[in-house]
């Protein structure tokens, strides 16, 4: 990163396009492209250097709306075309803006490679659980049984946890937060513009046109503190209204108990983001209703090295070794010969 | 072959005879797992340095390894030799070296009459001979009767000039084909030099390998000049080739090194985002190995990611490329799309294959034209280049590099499995006569629209992230023109359509004419693209000895088209275009220009042979 005395202090509305934004009002999309441009002024880094890079859908309208570099590309492959910045151009900040369609759909492939590889690119993701730019199919997240346009009778196809696909995928920083969490959503922001690996955000965003209240459960204000878990490094799991329930590890498996007599916060799951092995951090994705409260958080953030940076050492180590290469000798490599004036044949070049 | 006998030499103790000779086709036919591209390659790496001028035919199995001794496991290396300048890898085979029944079965029907077989008898057992669907041993049969057939006992001599090697019989076995090898070098009357540095440099870890194979090679050779199998040596001289530095290279290969020229003469890094495919893989590997010439190499999950990616690395100022063959340029075309529509400098490297669908992996085809041309949503142009041979992939991978570059525009580059893994001699360039691609990034804020066109060539500016005041958004959408806005106005899309369509259409002011050779105007032009060459070249020069009025001229630009093409088939009663698909340059071209076109197509996997051409064009004037 540059020195930040050179940088002029840069401001939300720095990152604010001259763009009409055009999502439906009341789209939760707001809400994330707000938290965004709040968040990256702060990060001291030269407004040039950002690149948010989409795919198809809602939320990848996002581009357009930063002012930023922007690349709104084709459906599903933002991660693929953000890598290939990235791996091109490592001294760019690339974020992705992407959808459960476009992301966990027919982007599935290089999301999931992106992630592997833990090449330095932010993505988030805005799961609102329906296809809305095309008018109301069910997603990949979808809850079976949802009745959309697609499916009259109901859906009998079964989603994706999109967290437990990142965890599986080997992802080294793994967080969700949700539209309306103005304060958290922009904190797992921050963690993510920290994280020098792939990161990946699920943000839950309502769609009110075609999924309106599909995370009502742990947005309304009377639910919302038995339906929320916070996952906080080094602290406890615990929730409630009163702060009267907690997360406990019981053998393999996760369960809700009740923080009374006996039973505190000393007996809770204390949350370790950094543990190397994922499987509790998978337990913890695959945790929600109707048994147990969402999680929201850091997931997963651990270190591990970086395909980017792979690739650039490679060639640096090429060029200690082998010297910077020449044009000449490329050509002029192999078995050569040489014919002379009156067609004399000799080894080697001239 | 035309052979004349020159002169009585003593080969050892016997009387030898040596017979001059312009040319010889020799193809090394054998399994798959029997190293025949290899001993191929060392001859013809060897009669390079003589200075023999040369092309060369791989011709192998889509299977690595098929079952061994089968008929689909045959896998063959052709190899042509001359004193004279030639085009092609020569269409029959004047000798055959079969190292098993079913690598003769396979190449018989190619071979030369009175042509010469050398047979490994060992593998002429019962057990082979079924395999390759022979009812009794051809070589004791009769039925090769009319070749000239030389059995030796290949396998069983390897082992034993190995017997006190130590090693196991499997990898002495492994050693066969050098004997092959030198027995084809004395025959030839060749060196064994630069095979055996070869072999030492390639196993300088494992010198008793190196040791071994010498060995064998050297048994081959001596067991030909010791035992009376052959009477005759062959002679063939070095071939007057225009003085310079040359060397021997495959198409493949050389669209690698024109793509690294390319980044050096423009200043851009280069970066490849690619996915293995036959048979485009090998550019992929050449340039893997490239590093400290800054090149990145990414091999992607995907065939969209790869190129994808390489439309990222553009974004960021990258000389970027994407290879591959049908299929997977089936899979880009999305991509490519967003490229034409963001306006993206691009080079898309697409060694054509056998298809549809998968096809044959393995052989060669030019059936992607309209793909090319075509096979995207909307009007959607983009320049195609081809390239005619295999050195001149360099120049179609420069001359892609620049164009691209120059108009900001993604550009195709077609080559087939033909050029880019057969060889021919390749004259140097010297590097400072290569063209200047120096190329500039917009760096202005006060006077930058991402969609303000240059007036001459239409491009729009490059501006890469990183440069301050110049943030912009670029997509797959309509933009409006000049301020790159979204836009869904009805008239700005047409305007944009037109300027899309215009600015590859200027492309024609920025190309070369398209030259005729032999009769500049007459009774026929045959008219070809990409890797036909060769053969058109050799079939126009036999019809014009016998007189007739034929012209000959080459597409090396096929969108935009050469600005004279219109006016160069005027010149001609009738046009012929021979190429390998079912007549996709005809259809362009009738399409194009109202003129009738004698199509001539061929979908074998295989090139055009001379003869093919020579014959076509005699039945088109001589009725």
């Amino acid at each position: 990163m540059t020195s930040n005395t050179e940088i002029p202090v840069l401001k939300k509305k720095d990152f604010q396009s001259d763009q009409e934004v055009r999502w439906c009002p009341g789209c939760g999309d707001y809400a994330i492209l707000s938290a965004v441009q709040s968040v990256l002024p702060e990060l001291g880094i030269p407004k040039e250097k950002f690149v948010v890079v989409s795919g198809i859908g809602c939320s990848s309208r996002f581009p357009y709306y930063m002012d930023t570099f922007g690349f709104h590309s084709i459906h599903g492959r933002a991660p693929a075309i953000a890598t290939g910045i990235k791996v091109a151009r490592p001294d760019l900040e690339v974020w992705i803006a992407t959808g459960d369609g476009d992301a966990m759909s027919i982007g599935g492939n290089h999301l999931i490679h992106t992630l592997r590889r833990n090449v330095g690119v932010k993505i988030v993701m805005f799961n609102n659980r329906i296809y809305g730019l095309t008018k109301g199919q069910y997603s990949p997240t979808s809850e079976l049984g949802k009745r959309t346009k697609s499916t009259p009778f109901g859906s009998v196809d079964n989603p994706f946890n999109p967290l437990s696909l990142a965890i599986g995928s080997g992802a080294t920083f793994v967080a969700r937060s949700v539209d309306i969490f103005v304060k958290h959503l922009q904190e797992t922001l921050r963690r993510a513009a920290a994280h020098d690996g792939a990161a990946y955000v699920e943000v839950y965003q309502n769609c009110n046109i075609f999924n309106d209240g599909a995370f009502r459960y742990m947005t309304e204000k009377d639910s919302r503190d038995d339906n929320v878990v916070y996952l906080e490094h080094g602290k406890p799991l615990v929730f409630g209204k009163k702060g009267n329930k907690g997360i406990r590890l019981s053998g393999t498996r996760l369960e809700v108990i009740e923080l009374v007599g006996h039973l505190g916060p000393e007996n809770c799951l204390v949350w370790d983001e950094d543990e190397p092995n994922p499987a509790i951090a998978f337990m913890l994705a695959q945790m929600g209703p109707p048994d147990f409260p969402t999680p929201v958080g850091v997931f997963r953030a651990v270190e591990a090295p970086r395909y980017h940076e792979g690739v650039s050492r490679q060639i640096e180590e090429q060029i200690e070794t082998r010297g910077q290469g020449s044009l000449e000798d490329l050509i002029y490599s192999g078995e050569l010969w040489t014919v002379g004036e009156g067609g004399k044949i000799t080894g080697g070049r001239s | 072959m035309s052979t004349e006998v020159s002169e009585k030499g003593s080969s050892q103790d016997r009387e030898v005879t040596r017979e001059k000779m312009d040319e010889v086709v020799i193809r090394f036919a054998g399994d798959s797992g029997d190293g025949m591209q290899l001993t191929g390659g060392q001859f013809t790496a060897t009669s390079a340095l003589l200075g023999n001028d040369l092309a060369t035919l791989p011709d192998y199995p889509a299977e690595i390894r098929a079952p061994a001794g089968s008929l689909p496991g045959v896998s063959a290396f052709q190899v042509r030799i001359a004193d004279y300048d030639i085009h092609t890898p020569g269409d029959a085979p004047d000798v055959l070296i079969a190292m098993n029944p079913a690598a003769l079965k396979k190449s018989l029907v190619d071979l030369k009459p009175n042509g010469i077989i050398i047979a490994n008898t060992d593998e002429f057992n019962d057990r082979n001979l079924k395999k390759a669907a022979y009812d009794q041993n051809p070589l004791e049969d009769g039925s090769l009767e009319g070749f000239r057939v030389y059995s030796a006992d290949i396998t069983t001599m390897t082992r034993r000039t190995l017997e006190d090697s130590g090693l196991d019989v499997k990898t002495q076995d492994r050693c066969k084909n050098f004997f092959a090898l030198g027995m084809i070098y004395w025959l030839f009357n060749r060196p064994l030099e630069t095979t055996s540095e070869w072999l030492q440099q390639k196993f300088k870890n494992r010198p008793e390998i190196a040791d071994a194979n010498i060995k064998v090679m050297k048994a081959g050779y001596n067991f030909c000049d010791i035992t009376e199998v052959f009477q005759v040596r062959y002679e063939v001289e070095p071939a007057p080739l225009e003085p310079g530095t040359y060397r021997n290279i495959m198409g493949n290969t050389a669209v690698a090194l024109g793509l690294v020229a390319a980044s050096r003469r423009s200043g851009l890094p280069l970066f490849l985002g690619s996915y293995p495919i036959t048979p485009a893989s090998d550019i992929l590997h050449d340039m893997s190995r490239f590093k400290n010439y800054g090149v990145i190499t990414y091999q992607a999950e995907d065939e969209i990611a790869a190129v994808c990616a390489a439309i990222g690395a553009s974004f960021g100022g990258s000389l970027a490329v994407t290879t591959t063959s049908g299929p997977g340029l089936a899979l880009k075309s999305e991509a490519i799309n967003l490229a034409v529509m963001v306006e993206l400098p691009m080079i898309i490297v697409n060694v054509q294959r056998g298809g549809p669908s998968t096809g044959l992996p393995t052989k060669t085809e030019q059936s992607d034209l309209l793909q090319a041309m075509y096979g995207r949503n909307g009007d959607s142009p983009l320049p195609v280049l081809a390239a005619a041979s295999p050195a001149d992939c360099f120049n179609g991978a420069l001359e892609a590099a620049r164009i691209a570059t120059r108009h900001m525009v993604p550009v195709m580059l077609l080559s087939d499995g033909y050029i880019a893994n057969g060889s021919e001699p390749w004259r140097l360039p010297r590097v400072e006569d290569l063209p200047d691609l120096q190329t500039d990034f917009w760096s202005d804020p006060e006077t930058f629209e991402p969609f303000l066109r240059d007036p001459d060539t239409l491009a729009r500016p490059w501006a890469i992230p990183g440069t301050p005041g110049l943030e912009h958004r670029i997509g797959g959408l309509e933009k409006e023109d000049v301020s790159g806005n979204v836009s869904y106005d009805p008239l700005n899309h047409e305007k944009m359509t037109e300027y899309r369509m215009d600015k590859v259409a200027r492309i024609a002011d920025d190309i070369p004419e398209l030259e005729v050779t032999g009769d500049q105007t007459g009774d026929l032009l045959v008219l070809g693209w990409g890797s036909t060459l060769g053969a058109i070249t050799g079939a126009v020069k036999a019809a014009r000895r016998d007189g007739l009025k034929v012209g000959q001229a080459h597409l090396r630009y096929i969108n935009p088209f050469p600005k004279n093409l219109e006016e160069v088939l005027s010149r001609f009663e009738q046009v012929l275009v021979p190429e390998m698909n079912t007549g996709q340059m005809a259809f362009l071209l009738q399409g194009r220009f109202l003129k009738p076109i004698i199509s001539y197509t061929k979908v074998q996997g295989k090139p055009f042979f001379r003869p093919e051409i020579y014959y076509k064009i005699k039945e088109i004037l001589e009725p």
